[in-house]
């Protein structure tokens, strides 16, 4: 599904490099988690990958189901069947929640061939959508994101990508500043997205995510680079005992 | 060359050869009055400190600028809305297009009739609030209107009135170079809705002056047309009495040159007045100039000012706003906002807003923005698989909203946004 290869990126403006060489193949319909601490480069990834401003590919390559995914606009990565669900949703006062998922769905639709999604499919769909995760009419009208709770936020998130039915779903700490019932909610989202046609890539500072969504393969991030790779025992052990031991470890 | 020279220069060129419309009755004397403010005013130039940033020679020349016409498929605006539809073209009334004129609660009649009356309400109105409007800034381009208007409507309003005129200006000579003037009074307690549609000649100079008496109300909506080269100079005069309501909405998409002057006087106690525009300039010679005078004489008045400006490829926009508060005019709530989103480094916004304040119980409040398109939503919005255009659009929509927002009658606001958003998405 992904594919990328000895990826490096430092900052257009800065010459600061920030990912220095990662490597990472996600199979289709798997789950893999990115753990580390903080300003790893986890986010640098997830943006480079859905096509940021502001970053420069020094080295590497990134693909979707083969087609390179570096060459492309945001849209177009976004019409293959890319999606990142941000650590810090945007708020856009003035543009109405349900126009814009409307027009994301219909965007994509028309870029991929597909015909426009009628009016009153739409409204079924996102209505079934919303209510699963707890969403409620109120805040599909309000503008996009303004004035919502941080767990409102990430929920919306998941909202978006439920209607848009991605390929590969990156996950940019969706559990942060949420509560457990909110965090279980994300979660089943989430499970309920889960097919054999579809990855995700979920990046989190904690193991507690990973008990509601369970990941296939574990890596830890440090310094722009993936050190280590293992099974779920691996967020275990982080959970445990830090990034200490296994930075120590591989250094 | 002195400033006082270049304007009477200016001046002569203009009214040479020229001689005022021969109506009848009163109007004679109301256009000689005109006639004589403007000679003894003078006409702008760019030096008037109050046309720093638009440059008024277009307007004033003696041989008046030409435009090309501009064709498209859109329909009317407003079509679907229930209106008496008043249509000029070039600047003269075509009866054949338009409705009848009589409507429920309204007095509607020609200008030209109207002036020809030995006795008409219209006489205290015409030319008067435009003179009471010279001052503390001269007009001197709204003295010539009365002084040249050759047509127009009068519109007296008796009853609460649900269905809008309409006045329509087509556009269909590159040559036309059209000065009309409307009034209207809206008696007390009465109530209607006056429509502007359309961008009626390659060079127009309309006035529009409304009374407002006590407990009335009016409200306008006016959408000025997209004929690329023409260019406009308007004014509306109002004078708005206690426990009234004054509300206009301008919306602007092309012309090179357009300066929409609004001169508001708030004469009676706990009235309402607001005035919006929300416009969107392409291109290095789209000018643009917004200039609002609000003037409280009276207790417990309310007086908002709206004004959004989208500006790319190099166009120029440009608001000078001021609310005055005279000694007495307690309790007034003032508010004054002009923003502006620069979609290019091009493209430039100039700004003067002003207070002046002579009582001591009063909030006022401006303010003024120039900002770009915010990159992170627009990254938010590709990446969720939205064309780069179809984005800048929804955010250059979003930024009019705040200006929509101020038309109270919801069907007139969806379809000025229903026409921006195909204006935008047919302009990429
Ligand atoms: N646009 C940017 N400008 C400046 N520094 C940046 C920018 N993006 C990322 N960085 C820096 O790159 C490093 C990695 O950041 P980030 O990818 O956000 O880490 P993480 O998500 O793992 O916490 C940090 O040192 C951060 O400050
Ligand atoms: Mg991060």
């Amino acid at each position: 599904m992904l594919e990328i290869k000895d990826l490096h990126v430092k900052l257009e403006e800065e010459d600061k490099q920030i990912l220095k060489g990662v490597d990472l193949t996600i199979e289709p319909g798997s789950v893999h988690a990115i753990m580390g601490p903080n300003g790893s480069g986890k986010s640098t990834l997830s943006y480079v990958l859905s096509g940021k401003d502001g970053y420069e590919v020094t080295n590497g390559e990134a693909s979707l189901e083969g087609a390179d995914l570096l060459d492309m606009d945001p849209e177009e990565r976004a019409a293959v069947g890319l999606f990142l669900a941000f650590q810090y949703p945007v708020e856009i006062p003035g543009v109405g929640n349900m126009t814009f998922l409307r027009t994301a769905v219909n965007a994509q639709r028309k870029a991929r061939g597909e015909e426009e999604l009628s009016a009153a499919d739409f409204l079924k769909e996102v209505r079934a959508k919303a209510k699963s995760l707890k969403i409620d009419a109120d805040m599909l009208k309000r503008p996009v994101n303004v004035g919502f709770s941080g767990g409102e936020k990430k929920r919306n998130e998941i909202l978006q990508m439920a209607m848009l039915e991605p390929k590969m779903c990156i996950l940019d700490e969706t559990d942060s500043g949420l509560d457990v019932d909110a965090m279980k909610l994300v979660a089943e989202g989430v499970n309920a997205l889960r097919s054999t046609g579809r990855s995700f890539l979920v990046i989190t500072h904690y193991q507690r995510l990973l008990d509601h969504i369970k990941p296939d393969v574990v890596h830890i991030m440090a310094d722009g680079k993936i050190v280590k790779s293992g099974g779920p025992e691996l967020a275990l052990e982080v959970e445990n005992n830090g990034y200490a031991d296994i930075l120590a470890e591989v250094a | 060359m002195a400033l006082a020279k270049l304007k009477a220069d200016t001046t002569a060129a203009r009214l040479s050869g020229v001689s005022l419309p021969d109506g009848a009755g009163w109007a004679n004397a109301a256009r000689a009055d005109a006639l004589a403010r403007v000679q003894q005013m003078g006409l702008p130039t760019k030096r008037d400190e109050y046309w720093k940033y638009t440059d008024p020679a277009s307007l004033t020349a003696a041989d008046p600028p030409t435009a090309a016409l501009f064709h498209n498929d859109e329909g009317p605006l407003f079509d679907a809305v229930d209106r008496v539809r008043i249509v000029f073209v070039d600047g003269v009334f075509d009866a054949a297009a338009s409705d009848d004129l009589s409507a429920e609660g309204l007095e509607i009649e020609r200008l030209v009739d109207a002036t020809a009356r030995d006795i008409h309400w219209a006489k205290d109105v015409y030319g008067v609030l435009e003179a009471r409007g010279q001052v503390p800034v001269e007009r001197p381009l709204a003295a010539l209107n009365t002084a040249m208007a050759t047509d127009g409507v009068v519109i007296r309003a008796t009853g609460k009135v649900t269905k809008p005129v309409n006045l329509i200006y087509l556009h269909k000579d590159v040559a036309s170079d059209v000065t009309l003037h409307n009034v209207v009074k809206v008696e007390a307690g009465a109530d209607m809705t006056l429509l502007e549609t359309g961008p009626a000649a390659a060079r127009f100079s309309k006035s529009l002056e409304v009374e407002v008496a006590d407990g009335g109300a009016f409200h306008h909506v006016r959408a000025q047309g997209r004929d690329h080269e023409r260019r406009a100079v308007t004014h509306c005069f109002a004078k708005i009495g206690a426990e009234s309501t004054f509300k206009s909405f301008t919306l602007t998409f092309n012309g090179v040159l357009t300066r929409n002057e609004c001169v508001l006087e708030i004469v009676g106690d706990d009235a309402v007045a607001h005035v919006a525009g929300a416009c969107v300039g392409d291109g290095r010679d789209f000018h643009h100039d917004d200039t609002v005078f609000v003037t409280h004489d009276a207790v417990n008045c309310e007086s908002r000012q709206v004004f959004k400006k989208v500006l790319r490829n190099g166009a120029t926009g440009v608001f000078q706003g001021k609310i005055l508060v005279k000694a007495g005019a307690q309790k007034t709530d003032g508010y004054q906002i002009s923003q502006s989103l620069l979609l290019d480094e091009d493209s430039q916004f100039l700004a003067k807003p002003e207070l002046e304040i002579y009582a001591d119980d009063v909030a006022c409040s401006h303010g003024s923005t120039s900002g770009a398109i915010d990159e992170d939503a627009l990254f938010y919005l590709r990446s969720r698989g939205v064309p780069e255009q179809e984005a800048q659009n929804l955010l250059t929509l979003a930024f009019l909203a705040e200006a929509l927002e101020e038309i109270e009658n919801d069907a007139l606001a969806d379809d000025l946004r229903d026409r921006l958003e195909g204006w935008l998405s047919r302009h990429s």
